[in-house]
């Protein structure tokens, strides 16, 4: 097994008692007091993740623009600087390398490109070699950068008059950039939990500094993975290695808003807009159980004992008190309402397709 | 700190079992309680189901994964505690008082093979 990476955040995590757990190749927090505890924080209150496994790539130079736009699905041109898309890089033939938040900075022909964590190196070799014949720079600014998400409905509160930050204007998906401590930082109104939010990219000892501000602030939970996983699947948010893969496209994962096929270009284009036209094999969806047994990951759905799918994602939902997943599965079953069985262990159990939002989003605009 | 109690037996899967003459009561240690987090269901066998010294006889899920619960002893499921399927959550609460099932031995033998209260708390502490 490869070195596992600490965030800069590490040793607070030990100090605080979190259960620790590698994902993505670094070592991070699964929890600090209970996932139903963190959970509920962000939904109702204010939580704080370390994000700082994050990848942050800068794309610069003349030919930045048409270089972005030719590696991401989102359209880049004539994007005003202090706006974020979101979007993906795609192979040739549709599938995903990764999906990822692309940063208009103040500065001309400049990119911040933020990607998975457990994607950093495949990315940043996918980037460059794409890069042929552009005149741009790509650097791989991972390890210097810190990330603290501040996410919930009390986020705005605590950034204003905890941390200073004038974020109250900012709209969602737009970000500052400023110079907080002497130090420029970015602070962006985005998350991955579906409640309003930040996320602040700084160097790592003033990650470290503002972490220990939080943690000092009683009503700000220290929240890890697991109820970060938990919050963005109940408002249907994708995540890497589960609902998007080199296999899956962004068709079958119901991402294609994300994916503008009238650009003039970009890879994976030809591979889209034949499945946009022609439609898909397979499709993700939501199902609902009937019974209180979790679908997890890669079970198998099936219908008259014939497997048609597998599950993506899948929980007791902590905001719902339900039993439902994400799934992969053949198209033609893709229907809301379709009875389906869920092979959960030594048996199987009846649910429904159902959309794959659980828990409507609550963004400020 | 975890707690363990004296006087029952414990599997190096972290399930105890308490013997009550001819009667297994089985439930899941402190020490695995507190590993798996709030737990959200249990999926347990039906009264006269057989099973079978380490081979799962259902499950214990978390939020964030399921843990086979396996059996350590063979016998017939004489009890299934039904209190678990509204309120899983009841097994963090105290996972001593909250068993899973209860059964009647065919093999009380297999007992030797269990550990006892101080063997599994230094597998837990190593």
């Amino acid at each position: 097994m490869e070195n596992i990476k600490q965030t800069c955040l590490y040793d607070q995590h030990v100090a605080m008692n979190a259960q620790m757990s590698p994902f993505g190749g670094f070592m991070m927090p699964i929890q600090y007091s209970s996932i139903i505890a963190e959970h509920e924080a962000v939904r109702n209150n204010v939580g704080m993740f370390d994000v700082s496994h994050m990848g942050e790539v800068f794309i610069c130079g003349p030919d930045a623009t048409r270089f972005v736009n030719h590696i991401f699905t989102n359209q880049v041109a004539g994007m005003p600087a202090g706006k974020i898309l979101y979007g993906m890089m795609l192979y040739p033939n549709g599938g995903v390398v990764d999906d990822l938040l692309v940063y208009k900075m103040q500065a001309p022909d400049l990119y911040l490109l933020v990607v998975n964590a457990s994607n950093i190196e495949k990315d940043v070799e996918w980037i460059r070699e794409q890069s042929t014949g552009y005149d741009v720079e790509i650097r791989n600014e991972s390890d210097t950068w810190g990330e603290i998400a501040l996410q919930g409905p009390q986020s705005e509160r605590i950034m204003t008059e905890v941390l200073n930050m004038p974020v109250a204007e900012l709209a969602f998906y737009t970000f500052s950039e400023l110079t907080y401590k002497g130090e420029s930082i970015i602070v962006s109104r985005t998350g991955y939990t579906g409640e309003d939010g930040f996320e602040i990219y700084a160097s790592t000892t003033l990650t470290q500094s503002l972490w220990d501000k939080l943690y000092k602030e009683a009503q700000v939970t220290p929240c890890g993975l697991g109820c970060r996983d938990t919050l963005r699947f109940e408002v249907g948010l994708p995540l890497y290695g589960h609902e998007l893969s080199s296999d899956i496209t962004p068709i079958e994962a119901g991402l294609g808003i994300f994916v503008k096929t009238d650009k003039e270009e970009f890879i994976g284009k030809e591979a889209i807009a034949t499945q946009k036209e022609n439609g898909v094999q397979k499709k993700l969806v939501g199902i609902e159980l009937q019974d209180k047994a979790i679908p997890r990951a890669g079970y198998d759905v099936e219908i008259d004992g014939i497997v048609i799918g597998q599950v993506t994602t899948g929980y007791h939902t902590i905001s719902t008190d339900k039993s439902v997943c994400m799934a992969l599965i053949a198209s033609q079953y893709a229907t809301i309402g379709t009875e389906v069985d869920i092979r959960i262990r030594k048996k199987t159990f009846k649910g429904n397709v159902c959309r794959k939002r659980f828990y409507e989003k609550n963004y400020k605009k | 700190m975890n707690e363990v109690i004296k006087g029952l037996y414990y599997s190096e899967s972290h399930e105890w079992i308490k013997i009550e003459g001819n009667i297994g009561i089985i439930g899941i240690t402190d020490h695995a309680q507190h590993a798996l987090g709030n737990i959200v269901y249990v999926d347990m066998p039906e009264t006269d189901d057989e099973v079978t010294k380490d081979e799962d006889f259902g499950a214990v899920e978390s939020v964030k994964a399921a843990s086979d619960l396996i059996s350590p002893v063979s016998g017939v499921v004489t009890e299934v505690n039904e209190a678990l399927q509204d309120n899983p959550g009841l097994i963090n609460e105290n996972a001593y008082e909250n068993w899973i099932i209860k059964v009647e031995l065919s093999n009380p033998e297999e007992l030797e093979s269990l550990l006892d209260a101080d063997a599994y708390q230094a597998l837990c502490n190593p």
